[in-house]
C-alpha cells in the first residue's frame, strides 16, 4: 500500500528535490496567474466581460464577508484574503483531474502546502494588528481578560495555526483516500458522485480557509480597539 | 500477532470510534442552524456563516482522528515493527 502522507520525487534541481506535488502547484499557479492577467488585461468599466463580472462579484462578496466579521472597510484584508480563497479554490479543483490520473493528488491534500498557507496566515495576524492598532495594543491583546490568559492566548495562537494547516489537509486527503478506495471497489458510475462531493468539500474548505484567516484576523484587529476605547473611556 | 497488526487494528478502531462525536455535534448544529433559520429567515446569512465555521471547528477532531490512524498505518506501525526486528 503507497504511503499518502509522503510524495514521490520527480526530479532534483541542484540541491533542491522537486515533487508532484510542487509542480501540480506551479502549474495551478501558473493558471491563476494567467486567468489574473487576462482579466486585467480586459477590464472596462462601461462594458464588462464575463470574466470580469465573476471576479468583481467575488471580490464584492469577499468584502462583504470582511465587513461582516472585522467590521472595518474591507480593503487592507482583500488582497491576502482573496489569494488564499483563490488559490486554494484552484488547488481543490484540481483534485477532479487529478483523482483520473493515478498517483497525482491535488496541492492541499498534502501537509506540506498547507502548513505554508496556514503559516502565511500566523505572520498576518500580528502584521495587520500591529499594523492597524500599533505594537502596544496588538501585544496587550495576549494579556486579555486577566494576565494569566498569556500562556494559553499564546498556546492558541500556535495550535490554531496547527489546526487551520490539519483541516484543510485532512479534508483533501480523505476525499482522495474516499474516492481512490471506491474507484478500486467499483469502478463505474458510483466515483461520480464522488467526484460531486470533493467540488463541494473543496470549495466548502476554501471558504472555511478564508473565513477563518478573516476571523483570527480580526481578532487581532478588533479586540484591540475594543481596549483602546476602553482606555481612552477611563 | 505483529505489532504491524496491532497498529492496524487501533487505526481502524480509532477512526470508528472517533468520528461519533463529531458525527454527533455536527449534526446537533445543522439541526439548531436550521431550526433558527426557519425561525428568522432574515439571518439566514448570518447563521450560515457561523455555521460553516462551527462545522469546520467540530470536524476537525475527525480529522485528527484520521490523521493518527494515518500515523499508525504509515509511520508507527513500520516503526515498531523495526524496533522488534532491532532488539530480535
Amino acid at each position: 500500500m503507497p504511503n499518502p502522507v509522503e510524495d514521490m520525487v520527480l526530479f532534483t534541481l541542484g540541491p533542491i528535490p522537486v515533487s508532484r506535488i510542487i509542480v501540480v502547484t506551479w502549474c495551478v499557479m501558473g493558471v491563476v496567474i494567467a486567468l489574473a492577467a487576462v482579466v486585467r488585461a480586459n477590464l472596462r468599466v462601461r462594458t464588462p466581460g464575463r470574466l470580469q463580472q465573476v471576479v468583481e462579484g467575488m471580490l464584492d462578496w469577499l468584502g462583504a464577508e470582511i465587513r461582516g466579521i472585522v467590521g472595518r472597510p474591507p480593503e487592507p484584508f482583500i488582497p491576502l484574503v482573496a489569494s488564499l480563497f483563490i488559490f486554494i479554490l484552484a488547488a481543490n479543483l484540481t483534485s477532479l483531474v487529478s483523482s483520473l490520473v493515478p498517483g497525482l493528488k491535488p496541492p492541499t491534500a498534502d501537509i506540506t502546502t498547507t502548513a505554508a498557507l496556514s503559516t502565511v496566515v500566523f505572520l498576518a495576524v500580528p502584521f495587520y494588528g500591529v499594523a492597524m492598532t500599533g505594537t502596544v495594543s496588538y501585544l496587550k491583546t495576549y494579556v486579555k481578560p486577566v494576565f494569566i490568559m498569556l500562556p494559553f492566548n499564546v498556546i492558541s495562537d500556535v495550535s490554531r495555526t496547527l489546526a487551520l494547516a490539519v483541516r484543510l489537509f485532512g479534508n483533501m486527503l480523505s476525499g482522495e483516500i474516499l474516492f481512490g478506495v471506491i474507484l478500486a471497489l467499483v469502478p463505474f458510475f458510483l466515483p461520480l458522485p464522488l467526484m460531486f462531493l470533493s467540488l463541494i468539500t473543496g470549495t466548502i474548505q476554501a471558504y472555511i480557509f478564508a473565513v477563518l484567516t478573516i476571523v483570527y484576523i480580526g481578532g487581532a484587529v478588533k479586540v484591540s480597539e475594543k481596549h483602546e476605547a476602553k482606555e481612552t473611556a477611563q | 500477532m505483529t505489532m504491524e497488526m496491532v497498529a492496524m487494528i487501533v487505526a481502524g478502531a480509532t477512526i470508528a470510534v472517533g468520528s461519533i462525536g463529531p458525527a454527533i455535534g455536527e449534526a446537533r448544529v445543522a439541526a439548531s442552524a436550521l431550526e433558527s433559520m426557519a425561525r428568522q429567515p432574515d439571518l439566514a446569512g448570518t447563521i450560515t456563516r457561523t455555521l460553516f465555521v462551527s462545522l469546520a471547528m467540530i470536524e476537525s477532531t475527525a480529522i485528527y482522528c484520521l490523521l493518527v490512524s494515518m500515523l499508525l498505518l504509515f509511520k508507527i506501525g513500520p516503526l515498531f515493527e523495526k524496533a522488534v526486528e532491532a532488539a530480535q
